[in-house]
């Protein structure tokens, strides 16, 4: 062996893990606007889902056509001989779940797109495949013991390795190569009824988690070391002890404790402010306020917009959309982060249209609120808005014994399909649900009413499904579109939405992805794909922009020929 | 002599999950979910469908059936040694926690975990020990095991009935009677259908799920469609398909046909003949509800 080879071979080992991180995806990119990728769950930190690109626009959007498409196949067979399949999971006998173990797999979170690598999840399962023909590459499958598999929001990607969670309450890394397991860490306790759902998101060094609940367990953040899963800390969003932020607006802290506030929808990120700016769920139980104090008992940190600082896991402020709630209106919807003239002056703001039906804007610097409108015409829970900007509960249309006419249903205003703001046409675009439902209280005794329990609901109608278009200086909904039969008990099944600098709207409506002017929300191009799983996505990829999308298990990617 | 642990669990903070069980799975028929499935739930295919068709199979694990001779027993005991403190419904009391929901309570199996703490006690925060076998603590533990963690999804059983059936007919009497007769459709509603099932249709006009067991949904006219094409000439038929880019319909005589829509063009009357109740939905008084639910019962 020559000197200059030994030196070669030396110098690479030494560099190895440098090299090794500079695979993949480099956090720091994150912070640009992506156009050649789609880095993490909303594409960017500020979840406002709008591209910069316009290869696609409004002239040509109608000649879009079919690059691919790829049907997915859960479980641990999915793949024969075509990709191999890993399994991972700590379950000696796996639950079967139709969609997790065999089947369909509902792809109801994002995708991201990495160096022309697409990587998707849905529950207990993960694949890569090429962007440019939706060929598999790896399929990753965890053996489930349980829990509700209502969905998987995708993964997050640090380098070259992947993260996301499971049902069961695991955090799993990848490697983004090859597919195997770095490792699993729990999250949360799964006796306790959580589930986990959300796509983490990576900040700097930070891989930030959340969980949800199905019983009375308290929400919470964790951040995580990326590279060893090392715990960072953990933000409980309710009060744990006396004397924690918050815990005076609980009449105990035990009822403190069982409060609920999950975080169950990835946050944004402000790098400037070094903030995490998430939503946080019901309290619980949630469909009666008696136990959980008088009427001046808040419940914090529930149903809120919470900032913390991403280094340290303290809490900076916090606004709460929903004070009291009493219908499972979480505000977990995703909050956008804007920088924008409002009312004459250049303000950093986060918006959130929240699933009880109201529209807020605050400033993100400090939690300021400066608006709170209806959104949704339908909603009709409140006696009005204060001075301070929150939601005034009518008792009467709680969950009550002869039942109450309420709008939002249990489903909400809007729920976890994405919203996106548009800075061209300075729209904020939310899709909305004007439906109605009677609310009966099916327990007496309050003490009997633990976490969802106690409450009948049944759907009696809707004035529509609508994609809406609001004003974010006034907070009035300055187009509405109509979803067509919505109104006529039809189906009115929107996703989440993307804007692009080529004046487009996307959306999933039932059975078709469809392209919008955005000015004018006139639909100018569809495709009838099968039923829209996910918000839309775009990046450019060898000299093609595309829209990719799922739809009833399959992946679908668009593209001008 | 040394207190024992029941079972092979030793260690109260270990927290480990019991493999045994996860062959024992909940299939509840889930109502009300904080996140939402699929997509925003369509009208009048309510979420409760879809909810149930992609998540029955949620599930934690169930524990399997007590002998009611132990249940009755270990009620006995909690009634004597532990309600005091925490409640005689387990939940919680003026000094001690809810139990049915305790950490230690939902990870413990047959009292393992539990008597540990049962014999020693938590001097500091007030709780005494207490000299139980551990037979009579497994009882104990069972009963706690027993109580429900949560009704969620199930349905209200309670009386609805608050309203003023005189009121109600009134009511009836002044806004209902254009489509509806209680002698004709509505002949004898009230043996048909328990009240919530009548309240529901009262508001929804049909067209709905019902929940009630064993009820048949009353039958609502289709809803039609009439297209009128550039030509001049009008097809109309039962609605099959609408959206914004095709209507379908299917004529008297069974033709199925579709026109692809293009802004206004064909231009699309819809006839829904639900439009009065969906009309009324953000006008009514739940006290007109309650009224005619409470006049219409009275239709045996």
């Amino acid at each position: 062996m020559t000197k200059t080879i030994r030196l070669i071979l030396v110098t690479s080992l030494l560099l190895l893990p440098a090299m090794f991180l500079s695979q993949g995806l480099d956090p720091a990119s994150i912070l640009k606007p992506a156009i050649n990728s789609w880095p993490t769950y909303a594409g960017d930190y500020s979840q406002r889902r709008y591209s910069l690109l316009d290869k696609i626009d409004k002239t040509n959007v109608h000649a879009l056509t079919l690059a691919w498409m790829k049907p997915l196949t859960a479980g641990p067979d999915a793949g024969g001989r075509a990709y191999p399949t890993h399994i991972g999971g700590v379950a000696k006998k796996p639950v079967t779940i139709p969609g997790s173990t065999s089947g369909s797999p509902r792809l109801a979170g994002s995708i991201l797109q990495v160096n022309g690598i697409l990587y998707i999840s849905s529950p207990d399962n993960a694949w890569a495949m090429d962007a440019l023909n939706g060929k598999i590459l790896w399929h990753y499958w965890w053996k489930s013991r349980g829990a509700t598999h209502i969905g998987n929001r995708g993964m997050a990607m640090y380098h070259n390795w992947l993260y996301f969670e499971t049902p069961d309450d695991y955090l799993v890394s990848l490697d983004a190569k090859t597919g195997k397991e770095r490792w699993h860490k729990e999250i949360s306790d799964f006796s306790q009824q959580y589930f986990s759902t959300t796509a983490p998101v990576v900040v700097g060094n930070h891989l930030l988690v959340g969980t949800g609940d199905d019983l009375d367990s308290p929400g919470f953040v964790q951040s995580f070391d990326p590279v060893t899963g090392a715990l960072q800390w953990k933000h409980y969003t309710v009060p744990m002890k006396k004397g924690d932020p918050g815990w005076k607006t609980w009449p105990s802290m035990d009822a403190a404790r069982h409060g609920g506030a999950q975080v169950w929808m990835p946050g944004s990120y402000d790098p400037e402010t070094h903030l995490y700016i998430f939503g946080t769920g019901n309290p619980t139980p949630a469909y009666t306020a008696k136990v959980r104090g008088p009427k001046t008992y808040t419940n914090l940190f529930t149903c809120a917009v919470v900032a913390v600082n991403v280094d340290t896991g303290k809490m900076a402020w916090y606004f709460q959309t929903s004070p009291d709630d009493t219908h499972d209106w979480d505000s977990t919807q995703s909050p956008v982060l804007v920088d924008a003239m409002f009312h004459g002056r250049m303000r950093k703001l986060v918006i959130q249209a929240a699933r009880n039906g109201y529209f807020y804007v605050l400033d993100r610097t400090n939690g300021k609120h400066l608006l709170t409108t209806k959104y949704s015409a339908a909603a009709n829970w409140a006696k009005g808005i204060d001075a301070s900007g929150h939601v005034l509960r009518n008792p009467e249309k709680d969950n009550t014994i002869p039942g109450s006419l309420v709008s939002p249903t249990n489903g909400g205003a809007t729920n976890w399909p994405p919203p996106s703001f548009d800075p061209q046409t300075h729209l904020f675009y939310v899709t909305l649900y004007e439906g109605y439902s009677m609310y009966y209280l099916s327990l007496k005794n309050p003490r009997m009413l633990v976490g969802l329990g106690g409450s009948e609901q049944d759907n009696v109608g809707s004035l529509g499904s609508y994609i809406a278009a609001i004003d974010y200086q006034t907070g009035k909904v300055v187009r509405k579109w109509l979803v067509p039969g919505s109104n006529i008990g039809l189906g009115g099944g929107l996703t989440g939405l993307l804007t692009t600098a080529g004046h487009l709207l996307f959306d999933g409506v039932n059975d078709s992805v469809v392209a919008f002017d955005a000015d004018t929300l006139k639909p100018l191009w569809h495709s009838r794909i099968g039923r829209v799983q996910n918000a839309p996505e775009t990046y450019m990829l060898d000299g093609h922009q595309y829209i990719l999308v799922a739809a009833s298990g399959s992946v679908y990617a668009f593209y001008l020929q | 002599m040394p207190i024992r642990t029941l079972g092979g669990a030793r260690n109260l903070r270990k927290h480990f999950f019991y493999t045994g069980f996860i062959s024992f799975f909940l299939t509840i028929g889930i109502i009300a979910f904080a996140q939402q499935p699929a997509t925003t739930a369509p009208a009048h295919k309510p979420a409760t469908v879809q909810r149930h068709r992609v998540h029955r199979s949620s599930a934690y694990p169930k524990r399997p059936p007590v002998p009611a001779a132990e249940l009755a027993h270990g009620k006995q005991l909690f009634e004597a040694n532990c309600s005091f403190c925490h409640g005689s419904d387990a939940r919680g009391g003026e000094t001690g926690p809810n139990l049915v929901r305790a950490q230690v309570v939902l990870d413990d199996q047959h009292g393992e975990l539990i008597a540990p703490i049962v014999h020693s006690g938590f001097p500091d925060k007030g709780m005494p020990k207490f000299d139980l076998s551990n037979a009579d603590i497994a009882a104990i533990a069972a009963f706690l095991h027993h109580q429900p963690l949560s009704n969620r999804g199930a349905p209200s059983k309670l009386d609805i009935l608050v309203g003023n059936a005189n009121a109600g007919q009134a009511y009836f009497d002044q806004h209902c009677t254009s489509c509806h007769s209680v002698t004709g459709d509505l002949a004898g509603i009230g043996a048909k259908y328990e009240p919530k099932t009548i309240q529901n249709l009262i508001v929804s006009g049909g067209g709905h799920r019902i929940r009630q067991q064993g009820a048949k949904p009353p039958k609502v006219p289709p809803t039609t469609v009439t297209v009128t094409l550039p030509s001049g000439q009008t097809v109309e038929g039962k609605l099959t398909h609408l959206s914004a880019f095709v209507v379908g319909l299917k004529e008297a005589d069974d033709t199925h046909r579709s026109f692809l829509r293009n802004g206004q063009v064909p231009k699309v009357v819809v006839h829904y003949p639900l439009q009065w109740h969906r009309d009324m939905l953000p006008k009514w008084n739940d006290a007109d509800i309650h009224n005619l639910t409470s006049y219409l019962v009275t239709l045996k």
